[in-house]
């Protein structure tokens, strides 16, 4: 019954999203409030419908409803309760509906927090929201139906995949669909500036929340994602420029560049045509990785069962809205006017750097992801791209964007002057050069790339501070009067600032990782001693422990420095039954200086057991790095100018206000 | 079709991690040999897994691979005569690391094709941006600036062209 | 300059295509032999048991054009192949010789007696170094071997008639290059 009803609002779902892909768009180009409005209730109804649909699967996976074909095949009556709620969107249908979803949620956020966007620019947005939302229902429904029933029903499940049960992916398909899908909104709202024919510095201030929430939510999705693969997979490895990954990290990188170039439309009504095609290219990234991870064109260790049929679906989905909008860009970008002057040393040449590194780097992972595809198509020859293409091409676009990250801030707008700020970056630059020889001194057999590194992050975190100490004035009055600048001072300053130093944190947690890390690998027999960075690893034996759902060999080692209590640590090696299947629990040993990371594998019949010992200097700092930059991008977005209800208050004279009035009449 | 059957399909998420990481195996006495051996086995593609290196695989042919490499280290070949072992058998594909070659000049060359374009483009930009007094029309010269910066600034496109 | 603006959409048609072309024509599982054109290494593998005779590179030199097996008693997709290449022994049409990859003896020697024995000659490659000198990285996989012991083609997977008709048999006429 329960797949019925879900089936049922899927439908109704379709039928609105048909409606609200069109009325609101007849409305709009007619100036007929009605029509317009109904977008609402449409993006409320959809949304309310797909909640719907969501609810029913996820009741027959908390139930165990065997007769339904997805919950089938993917869960099993004896796993845990977390894992058959996130066993809903652990499969192709499930996640498929969970996107749409979320797409249906972000349209009704923009109907609900819309209220001061003018009528006719908000009834497209939300059409294009609708559009968008009738390709991918057409999808779930056509191809890939979650509710379909198996008949007979089966008495017992064939189980969720081991490795995604694991709280980190749960959690992570969630925020890594948020940021894809949150950049549908800011997609969508390029589209409907292009029907207009008009941004503006008010355009970019509405879509900046959108951005930054969907930017926020990949930082943090990407994050998760790499954090399971650290712990889970047990080779200590966090990024291995799989395709999928890569799939996550071009919306990433486009997003990021759209951050940075949407300021520019916003304080300098310049950079326009670059800005909507960003936008449009950030969101047709995150369809492309959906196209890739599903579609089986390329081989990635993440690859979901794939099937030609939904290939060819997708195929066209991607056709029908990335080739349309970029055809209505062709058609209509060139009638937009850019702004003013453009000096090349100023807070927008600045930006303009950043963009220039963000794009190339985008599509460098893009080149070397399809790479492939093109020469196996044009040639016939199959060629691997791996981590060392990504590395090498990737780093000499790093280094300069991060030494030019600590120079954009302290540049003003319009006119910058180069000097001035080299002199008041001395104090960094002094800094990065100390902790480059300290490191040095201390290592003297560090790798170029190393010092090099850690020379970045001392530069861009002092960099940073010193620009945000400026900001406030701090010590050039007194205390009480930085601290009054820093609460005036707007949030997304702050957030800013915050961002910037969570990039620093993971510079230092990257290079510090690679360059220093210690490891042991090879047979250990119990009481066997081993010494591996600085810690004495005894390992004191193994046993057979049984789990709810699976049976593990767990090791147990003490890992201490000599003197002190040791710490105790507990290794698995999981054996699966539904589905049968293997699975490494390593142990993690998180301290901020440096991780303990064991593993245990199999015995080799001879009272010993397979172990990999690691010693990761500094690693924890890339999530910690993560996690500071979403939270900038958080606190940017508490920002009150920015906060999407609030009325409209006085904004800063000139062009910006005429430009406002411009688009609100 | 199910091939080697050390690694089964499981329909899903995340099909074929191969699950364990550490493996009984004989390393070198030498360690920094074994550590060549598993510096080259790290570059080396597994050919039945979905996209790992040898290093980090338990297939059976992995692990085939990885004593060969060991072996042929052992008899005091160079890291390059080792891996042209295995590509006169594999092919390029094998290699992690896509050597220089006609075929892959785009891949190599591309990046740097893409920045340069943009810069070019940023150069004219900031140029007409530059010069020109507000008093000149900017608006329209601009214009057509930014087109051209849009264009080529593209990363698609530049990708395709390069 | 309205080209300038349709430049992304271009870019975009063109990679469109090529996902296109890929979707339906290319398999990114599958790696072409490096081997092809190349002579055959050096080998001299024992019989499976009461399956002989012998196998050794010299015998795959036969004058004519032969097909050389890769099959292993456990391999599941050999058992899809194994009636076809049945036929074509009782067709008489092309030798076909095995190679008994990562068996053991007696696995092998079960299984052939009880699914029938298409070969000529066999071997077997227990620790699996000539399969690795081969570039063989799946089972089953056929090569298409010349007169004078070259490997031809190598097909990746179970043949079927319609494999047969298409890769192998232009080599048996005399068309294929």
């Amino acid at each position: 019954m329960v797949a019925e009803i879900g089936q049922f609002v899927l439908i109704l779902a379709l039928v609105t999203a048909c409606f609200q892909g069109v009325l609101p768009l007849i409305g709009a180009a007619r100036g007929n409030a009605p029509l317009m409005h109904f977008a609402d209730n449409a993006a409320f109804v959809q949304f309310v419908a797909i909640s719907g649909a969501f609810a029913c699967l996820t009741i027959g996976y908390v139930t165990s409803d065997f007769s339904i074909l997805n919950v089938a095949s993917n869960s099993h009556s004896l796993k845990p309760m977390l894992y058959k709620v996130s066993g809903v969107w652990g499969n192709h249908e499930g996640s498929l509906l969970l996107w749409g979803w979320i797409l249906a949620l972000f349209g009704f956020a923009v109907a609900l927090f819309g209220r001061n966007l003018p009528d006719s620019l908000k009834a497209r947005v939300l059409a294009i929201q609708g559009l968008i939302g009738v390709g991918f229902l057409m999808f779930v429904l056509f191809t890939s139906n979650p509710f379909e029933r198996l008949d007979p029903a089966p008495l017992d499940g064939s189980g969720l995949n081991p490795l995604l049960q694991d709280p980190g992916l749960a959690f992570h398909p969630p925020f890594l669909y948020l940021g894809y899908v949150g950049l549908s909104v800011t997609f969508s709202f390029a589209i409907a500036a292009l029907i207009e024919g008009r941004v503006d510095p008010a355009w970019a201030r509405w879509v900046r929340p959108w951005t930054l929430a969907a930017w926020g939510f990949l930082t943090i999705g990407i994050a998760l994602g790499s954090w399971w693969a650290y712990y889970e997979l047990g080779w200590g490895g966090w990024w291995f420029w799989d395709p999928v990954e890569n799939a996550s990290f071009m919306p990433w990188l486009a997003a990021t560049a759209l951050l940075h170039s949407a300021i520019v439309v916003e304080k300098r009504d310049a950079l326009k045509n670059w800005t909507i095609l960003l936008a449009i290219i950030a969101f047709s990234f995150s369809l492309l990785g959906t196209f890739l991870v599903r579609s089986g064109v390329l081989t990635s260790v993440h690859a979901f069962a794939s099937d030609p049929a939904r290939g060819v679906f997708i195929l066209i989905f991607l056709i029908v809205v990335i080739g349309g909008s970029l055809l209505l860009y062709g058609i209509r970008a060139p009638m937009m006017k850019g702004g003013g002057l453009f000096a090349p040393i100023s807070r927008e040449g600045a930006l303009v750097l950043n963009n220039l590194l963000l794009s190339t780097a985008a599509a460098t992972v893009l080149l070397g992801t399809l790479y492939p595809i093109f020469l196996d198509a044009f040639t016939g020859a199959k060629v691997s791209v791996g981590p060392p293409y990504f590395v090498s091409t990737f780093l000499p676009l790093v280094v300069p964007l991060i030494i030019a990250m600590a120079f954009g801030p302290f540049l003003p707008w319009k006119r910058g002057d180069l000097t001035g700020v080299l002199t008041r970056l001395k104090f960094a630059l002094a800094a990065a050069l100390l902790f480059a020889g300290v490191v040095w001194w201390w290592q003297s057999n560090a790798p170029v790339m190393a010092l090099v590194g850690m020379g970045l992050f001392a530069w861009l975190l002092v960099g940073t501070i010193l620009e945000w100490a400026e900001r406030i004035k701090l010590f050039r009055g007194p205390l009480t009067s930085s601290w009054k600048r820093l609460v005036q001072l707007p949030r997304s300053s702050h957030g800013m600032t915050m961002a910037h130093i969570g990039i620093a944190l993971v510079v230092l947690g990257i290079t510090a990782s690679e360059a220093w890390q210690t490891e042991h690998l090879g047979v250990m027999k119990p009481g066997e001693q081993i010494s591996v960075g600085g810690y004495d690893f005894q390992f004191e034996g193994a046993e057979n422990v049984a789990g709810p759902n699976y049976e593990a060999l767990r090791g147990t080692f003490i890992a201490s420095t000599g003197g002190g209590k040791g710490i105790l640590m507990y290794p698995e090696q999981r054996r699966y039954t539904n589905p049968p299947m293997e699975t490494t629990e390593a142990a993690i040993r998180p301290m901020l200086t440096a991780d303990l990371y064991v593993v245990i594998g199999d015995a080799d019949g001879k009272g010993g057991y397979a172990t990999r010992i690691y010693h990761k200097p500094f690693i924890s700092w890339i999530w910690i790095g993560a996690f500071v930059m979403f939270a900038g991008g958080a606190l940017s977005l508490s920002d009150r100018r920015l906060r999407l209800g609030a009325p409209k208050r006085a904004r800063s004279p000139g062009a910006k206000e005429k430009a406002l009035t411009g688009a609100k009449g | 079709m199910l091939r080697l059957g050390a690694l089964g399909c499981i329909i899903g998420l995340l099909v074929t991690f191969s699950a364990q990481a550490v493996f009984v195996e004989n390393q070198l006495d030498d360690t920094a040999l074994e550590a060549r051996a598993r510096h080259i086995s790290e570059g080396i593609r597994c050919l039945v897994c979905q996209n790992q290196s040898i290093l980090d695989s338990n297939a059976d042919l992995a692990k085939d691979l990885r004593k060969i490499v060991r072996e042929r280290i052992q008899l005091g070949e160079s890291d390059d005569q080792v891996r042209s072992f295995l590509v006169t058998r594999y092919g390029d594909w094998v290699l992690l690391d896509p050597p220089f070659k006609l075929r892959t000049v785009f891949l190599w060359f591309g990046p740097l094709f893409i920045f340069l374009g943009g810069g070019i483009a940023v150069f004219f930009f900031m140029r007409g941006r530059s010069q020109n007094r507000l008093d000149d029309q900017p608006e329209k010269l601009t214009a057509s600036e930014k087109a051209e910066l849009d264009k080529l600034l593209h990363p698609d496109e530049s990708g395709r062209a390069s | 300059m309205r080209l300038r603006f349709l430049a992304p959409v271009l870019t975009f048609a063109a990679i469109a295509a090529i996902m296109w072309y890929a979707l339906f024509n290319l398999n990114p599982k599958e790696i072409p032999s490096e081997m092809i054109s190349k002579p055959l290494p050096e080998f001299d593998l024992a019989a499976v048991p009461d399956y002989g005779p012998a196998l050794a590179t010299a015998d795959l030199a036969s004058g004519k054009i032969t097909l050389l097996n890769v099959f292993a008693s456990w391999c599941v997709a050999c058992l899809a192949e194994h009636p076809f290449f049945m036929d074509l022994k009782r067709q008489n049409l092309v030798d076909i010789y095995g190679l008994n990859y990562k068996d053991t003896p007696d696995a092998a020697a079960q299984w052939l007696s009880r699914h029938g024995n298409p070969y000529m000659r066999t071997g077997m490659d227990i620790k699996g170094r000539v399969g690795i000198d081969l570039g063989v990285y799946g089972v089953p996989e056929t090569f298409v071997i010349s007169a004078d012991g070259k490997i031809l083609d190598k097909i990746i997977g179970p043949v079927s008639k319609d494999i047969f008709d298409t890769r192998i048999r232009p080599f048996l006429q005399g068309t294929g290059s």
